[in-house]
């Protein structure tokens, strides 16, 4: 017995945990781009054999490049009008004290905590209401009452290291509000806002909730797959548009995190200058 | 935190100059946010009252009858089908929820007490699968879950069993485990944040006044990283009571959750009032339950203490 207990304290339990942990995580997302190549209409193991059919079939849809263009349209304008509006609400944050702070932050928070449907759901009310067409206008507008919350989280991050006393130093040598921003402020702050662009992009693309209630006849790429999910024969060319979706978010989320640390770093460097 | 710091001092009697100067600061600071509090406003708090509103009105055919009414509500709670769709809604998300923070937890204890120098690659190493595409995640499990799966082909193939088994998908079960997918990330980080928090030489002084491991992570530990699993349970409960994709994709009919109900009546049957009944009972609901669960959590843990 007590061999026994010896020999089960010499087992990494916790190790073994997180490594399926992790499997289970990465799982759903590496089966993916599998089967995207594998030679058959089904998903089934064991696997039928390498293709690229599935990917070529792609270049040809017309229906799908206009919903791939549509998101890109909708995604440029939602990152950029989120991080601007997130630039606003962390500057203040960061920067200023003043009363409501927090109720203020709050309700700019408040998507992060709600239901999806609930948002999604107030936003086609207020938008009929007022008699205003569904659109990719409306889209680009809900995408981004959704966005700025992690466009915010991500610049108070950036912002938040930052030494006011560099500001300060540029407003008594006589620069004027501007022309500090631009070259004091934004130089350390800049990778900072460039994760934020990136992260919102990565949010609208995948977004779908917001964009099936919102975009009436013109289709964002997440609203064009719930579509094709109907049809099993689909199935196969959807998983590769995924695919390819994967890797696209892939790649702008480890650039941002990138840039996301180099902005921390920079902001330390700023605090260690004496 | 910051508005509650600085009250005393904004209403404390002080040189006319020093207001002066708050007075700028704060009408600077106000400045700075109002455009994004003002989106905020018109696009997400004022949306909602028109929902509240909404919730209490009529719908005569294509005309909105204006005259207050708790028809809706009336429906929304004693209607079976709109009970058994918010009970079923409430139970998957406090499930969920549940499931997310017990599993989550020793992740990312292993990560703020054995991440080592690579902590930062080991979060976001977490975070990218929550990332991507949540449809198309649900869409994955969709695929390893199905009659011809992934799971059932596999195993077959490894001969573990003769025919599918059918019990995997298209039931409430399956809408969980892609629930508790989803969300991992969101129930991790918090906890990470409050463990990181956590004085380690507390912890020394438990073991050293002779707490086993697992007494001194029961008296020190895990009471001082509450505030993480509350935040994490929060955001894992309120936000998934209304989730769409999921329970359409894999949920089948033994898994509808209320979200499909509301999405109806916004659609097909084109009754707005109830909708928006159906979403303010929800959103209630869920922060009654949510609230009831966080006091019976900070109990318990006295009592441990």
């Amino acid at each position: 017995m007590s061999l026994l207990t010896q020999r089960l304290r010499f087992i990494p339990f916790l190790p073994i945990y997180v490594a399926a942990y992790f499997l289970f995580l990465y799982l759903p997302i590496l089966l993916l781009p599998i089967f995207s190549f594998n030679n058959a209409a089904t998903t089934t193991f064991p696997l039928a054999g390498f293709t690229t059919k599935w990917y070529a079939s792609l270049s040809g849809n017309s229906v799908m490049l206009e919903a791939a263009w549509n998101s890109l349209i909708v995604g440029l304008s939602v990152s950029l009008l989120s991080t601007i509006l997130g630039i606003c609400a962390a500057r203040a944050i960061t920067r200023y004290r003043f009363r409501g702070q927090r109720a203020a932050a709050g309700l700019i928070m408040a998507p992060l905590f709600l239901p999806e449907i609930i948002v999604a759901v107030s936003l086609l009310m207020i938008v009929l209401a007022m008699g205003v067409e569904l659109s990719l206008v409306t889209v680009i507008l809900g995408q981004t009452v959704f966005c700025v919350p992690y466009a915010m989280s991500v610049l108070v991050s950036g912002f938040e290291g930052f030494d006011r006393s560099l500001e300060e130093a540029s407003y008594d040598l006589g620069e004027a509000a501007i022309g500090t921003f631009r070259r004091v402020t934004l130089p350390v702050v800049a990778p900072a806002i460039v994760s934020s662009l990136l992260v919102t992009f990565t949010i609208s693309l995948d977004e779908f909730i917001l964009a099936f209630f919102l975009s009436g006849t013109e289709p964002t790429l997440p609203v064009y797959i719930w579509g094709q999910l109907r049809f099993a024969a689909k199935l196969p060319g959807v998983l590769a548009l995924g695919t390819i979706m994967l890797v696209a978010s892939i790649l702008m989320l480890t650039l941002a995190e990138i840039l996301r640390r180099r902005a921390e770093r920079r902001t330390q460097l700023a605090h260690a200058l004496p | 935190m910051t508005a509650a710091a600085f009250g005393p001092i904004a209403d404390t009697p002080s040189p006319s100059r020093r207001r002066a100067w708050m007075r700028s600061e704060e009408a600077r600071g106000l400045a700075m946010i109002s455009p994004t509090f003002l989106y905020a406003l018109a696009l997400l708090f004022l949306p909602v009252l028109i929902v509240i509103a909404y919730s209490f009105w009529t719908q005569n055919y294509l005309e909105i009858d204006r005259t207050f009414t708790l028809e809706n509500y009336r429906q929304a709670l004693t209607e079976p089908i709109y009970r058994d769709l918010f009970v079923r809604s409430l139970w998957i998300s406090l499930t969920v929820s549940v499931v997310t923070v017990v599993f989550s937890y020793p992740v990312a204890w292993f990560i703020s007490f054995h991440g080592g120098v690579h902590k930062n690659l080991w979060l976001f190493l977490i975070t990218v699968p929550c990332w991507t595409s949540y449809l198309l995640r649900v869409m994955s499990w969709k695929v390893i879950l199905g009659y011809g799966g992934v799971m059932n082909t596999g195993l077959i193939s490894m001969g573990l069993i003769d025919k599918p088994v059918t019990s995997l998908l298209y039931n409430s079960n399956a809408v969980v485990i892609t629930l508790v997918h989803s969300w991992a990330a969101f129930a991790i980080l918090p906890i990470y944040v409050s463990l990181q928090k956590v004085d380690r030489t507390l912890i020394e002084a438990a073991r050293d006044l002779g707490d086993s491991r697992i007494k001194a992570f029961f008296r020190v530990t895990l009471p001082l990283s509450l505030p993480g699993v509350i935040s994490a349970f929060l955001i894992v409960m309120i936000p998934t009571v209304g989730d769409y994709v999921t329970p359409r994709l894999v949920g089948g009919k033994d898994g509808v959750m209320i979200a499909t109900a509301i999405q109806a009546q916004f659609g097909k049957a084109a009754n707005w009032p109830l909708g928006a009944a159906l979403s303010v009972t929800t959103m209630v609901l869920v922060s009654l339950s949510a609230a009831a669960i966080v006091l019976a959590l900070k109990f318990t843990i006295r009592r441990i203490k």
